[in-house]
């Protein structure tokens, strides 16, 4: 079986891209990015608790919202379960929200978050990944976001302040979608991003505004004008069509991601390949495979390498909800070995791996010429993740290209004390 | 000392002006929770919720927590909600609450939605509300910016997955979770939680606390108009007797809550602007101008009290006793004085 081809193989409209535009550039961390993102886009109620180390958003709304820079509802709540439901019940009305939490934080959330993805809420949130307690730990590890990949979440995994704030703005044009109407996470590597600085352009809200609709929830908006009863008990009786129609939301979500892209790409001259990004791999033998701030160590690694004539490259997957399947079979069909770094783990699964290697072997399992994946765990609670590492990863992945003693059927842990 | 109207400095939106309304007579026909539910025989809660409604009118959004008034009464396709109705998580109605009256707030101020008071109603158990959902409600009785009532239907028990004991279950009652046995017959040791006045006295700038009883439907009313009138974030707390839980035939319902006020187990007053007034027969009580009934003519006539014995009584007796000869406000309040 060959390959399917994959949607998003348009070209930028370069003549678009060059269209005048005014940004502003500045030197923001991840936090600071999201939060410009989340006052052009005109956000109506805003909840925070706080919880390292995604709260530093929280404290860039709150100064804009004091300085009167921005004009929200802005509600400190009294627990994260609290939090999420808030901003729930205000985007059933008809508001644009926004919300965030960290770890353990995420997972005291973790009813609301079911019941907005099932409820088809366009919730908007940012994940500042950390690992959860115990023990205790403030660096980042991705178990937190990836708690929700079974419920009807899109799962966004950002790289760099700036694509921390495009993102978001992509989130909302999606998530409000009315074919799709399901919540988005932006996830955001604790410290390496959150609280990384860098130059950022700002868009203009002129930019915004065109990019951007205003959410419209349709005639699902809870209004008296509307007296609709939403979330009734359905039980055996309709349950599962209501689960067939948000697995359709789920899917139409690919569509409509490649669609927010291409205006993205035309309208800002960025943006980029939705799904995944790809960094040498135009002859690559061997990939990598990762997702958010990895890249930073792997991508020097790889241009290391590649001076020594290594074919080796790296594939960035930025959605992991919806999981760019056709991407990853396109992309890895001709390597001949993959090696999966996850910053998770998922005991006691298949090979002991992580959540974005086992997703992978399932995804490239239908390609006729499927390439052998080894699967490694890595910088946990936050350890960094240094190019040697990567050098030793890549190593074992050509290894098992090459028909070497490598355990595709194990996995490796990177960088720890055994 | 000059009143300064903090809302003044706030986008506090106006509330609907409810006048009350004198005498059964008066109250308006039109009925927004009508035929399509499922609760048991009798079910006092399922008449609050359409005093409720009917109270506050068509202008309303209510959100429901989970438990009997949601799983019996919005089967999918034959909800008897008129007006717009959204389910909340069992600990959700204050957040429920929140989120839709700060969403009104932002999208009115904001010139996204027509500018009208439109009320906000989140109801809840007492298991849902005064157990799980308590630290919620709290919160929202703080937000004074926003206008919304929180409405507790207390039927003492979690019934909807079967009878289960409560933090507002009475002492000793039988529930699934706190069966009577041979060894240990009063598995129910708590003392029922006084919410209503808690709410009220942790909440020094929540403007409006009242408890009622359906047996006066006039008043269950009344109070719902004044909470929702009044403004900024409101709490109302009844008691709801329950054929099911409480094991009794379901025609007595409004007796036994009657009853609950004749022996003072259940004392109706409201909290206006921090300002305690004891109404219907708990004022005569309060004055001591009535006998207080015994509390065994409630009891037993329920059968989770069924293996009571004269012990069980007296003690049972013996605390309401101290709630109306010793608390600071009897009824309300359980400090002692100096
Ligand atoms: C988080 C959560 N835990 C448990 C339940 C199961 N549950 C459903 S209804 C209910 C009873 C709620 O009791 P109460 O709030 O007193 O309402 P009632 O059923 O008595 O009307 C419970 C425990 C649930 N729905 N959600
Ligand atoms: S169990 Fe009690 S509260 Fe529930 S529907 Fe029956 S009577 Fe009403
Ligand atoms: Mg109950």
């Amino acid at each position: 079986m060959n390959p399917p081809k994959s949607a998003t193989a348009k070209k930028v409209d370069v003549q678009a891209a060059r269209a005048p535009r005014s940004e502003s550039e500045e030197l923001i961390s991840g936090s600071e990015a999201i939060s410009h993102a989340v006052k052009l886009a005109d956000v109506d109620v805003i909840t925070a608790y706080p919880i390292r180390p995604y709260d530093t958003v929280m404290q860039y709304v709150s100064q804009m919202i004091a300085n009167g820079e921005f004009d929200c509802e802005y509600i400190v709540a009294e627990s994260e379960h609290s939090q999420f439901e808030i901003v729930k019940h205000a985007s059933a009305v008809g508001a644009r929200v926004f919300c965030g939490s960290s770890g353990v934080g995420w997972l005291y959330a973790f009813e609301a978050l079911a019941v907005t993805a099932g409820l088809r809420l366009p919730m908007v949130a940012m994940v500042g990944n950390r690992a959860l307690d115990d023990p205790g730990a403030f660096g980042v590890e991705h178990n937190d976001a990836l708690s929700v990949r079974d419920l009807g979440w899109m799962l966004a995994w950002v790289a760099t302040a700036q694509e921390a704030l495009d993102t978001a703005l992509i989130a909302y044009r999606v998530a409000e979608d009315s074919r799709v109407f399901l919540p988005c996470a932006i996830s955001c590597d604790g410290a390496f991003l959150t609280h990384s600085q860098s130059i950022v352009k700002v868009p203009s809200q002129q930019m915004v505004d065109n990019f951007l609709p205003p959410y419209d929830r349709g005639d699902k908006q809870l209004h008296p004008d509307n007296p609709i009863t939403v979330a009734p008990q359905a039980n055996e009786d309709w349950v599962m069509e209501i689960r067939r129609q948000n697995d359709m939301a789920a899917r139409r979500a690919r569509e409509v991601i490649i669609e927010a892209y291409d205006d993205f790409n035309n309208q800002f001259g960025r943006g980029g390949e939705p799904f995944i990004e790809r960094y040498m791999m135009e002859d690559a033998e061997v990939a990598l495979v990762g997702m958010g701030t990895l890249a930073m160590p792997v991508k020097v690694a790889v241009r290391k390498m590649r001076q020594e004539g290594k074919k080796v490259g790296f594939l960035r997957v930025r959605w992991f909800r919806p999981f760019p399947t056709i991407e990853l079979q396109g992309a890895l069909s001709g390597v001949h070995a993959v090696g999966v770094i996850d910053r998770d783990y998922s005991f006691g699964s298949t090979f002991h791996s992580g959540a974005l290697a086992n997703e992978l072997r399932s995804a490239l399992y239908p390609l006729a010429n499927r390439p052998k994946v080894v699967s490694f765990i890595a910088g946990l609670g936050g350890r960094e993740v240094s190019t040697d590492n990567v050098i030793d990863i890549t190593g074992r992945v050509f290894a098992a290209a090459n028909g070497g003693e490598i355990d595709d059927q194990d996995t490796y842990w990177i960088g720890v004390r055994e | 000392m000059q009143q300064i109207n903090i809302h003044a400095l706030s986008d506090y939106l106006e509330t609907q002006v409810l006048e009350p309304w004198k005498g059964i007579k008066k109250v308006a026909h039109d009925e927004y929770f009508t035929s399509g539910h499922r609760t048991c025989q009798g079910c006092e809660s399922a008449l609050v919720m359409r005093l409720m409604i009917k109270a506050a009118g068509p202008r309303t959004i209510v959100l429901g927590a989970t438990g009997c008034m949601y799983v019996a009464n919005t089967t999918y396709y034959s909800t008897p909600w008129v007006v717009p109705w959204m389910h909340t998580q069992l600990g959700s109605s204050g957040s429920a609450a929140t989120g839709t009256a700060a969403a009104l707030t932002a999208l009115m101020r904001k010139g996204k939605m027509e500018k009208e008071p439109i009320n906000v109603i989140a109801f809840c158990g007492d298991g849902g509300g005064a157990d799980m959902g308590l630290s919620a409600i709290s919160a929202a009785l703080q937000h004074t910016q926003y206008n919304l009532l929180i409405f507790l239907y207390d039927n003492e028990s979690y019934a909807n997955t079967d009878i289960q004991v409560s933090g507002l279950s009475p002492y000793g009652a039988n529930s699934t979770f706190s069966p009577p046995g041979k060894v240990h017959r009063i598995m129910h040791k708590r003392w029922k939680k006084n919410t209503a006045a808690m709410l009220a006295a942790g909440h020094p700038d929540c403007k409006y606390v009242a408890t009622v009883s359906a047996g006066n439907a006039v008043d269950t009313i009344n109070k719902v108009r004044r909470a929702l009138t009044i403004g900024g974030p409101t709490f109302i707390h009844s008691l709801d007797p329950c054929p099911k839980g409480w094991d009794y035939d379901p025609k007595y319902s409004h007796d036994l809550g009657e009853l609950a006020v004749e022996t003072g187990i259940w004392p109706l007053y409201e909290v206006e602007e921090g300002k305690l007034k004891m109404y219907g027969k708990s004022k005569h009580i309060a004055k001591r101008r009535v006998e207080r009934k015994p509390v065994s003519e409630y009891l037993l006539r329920q059968g989770r009290f069924a293996h009571f014995t004269k012990e069980d009584l007296d003690y049972f007796q013996g605390k309401i006793d101290e709630m109306w000869e010793k608390w600071l406000l009897p009824g309300v309040i359980p400090f002692t004085g100096e």
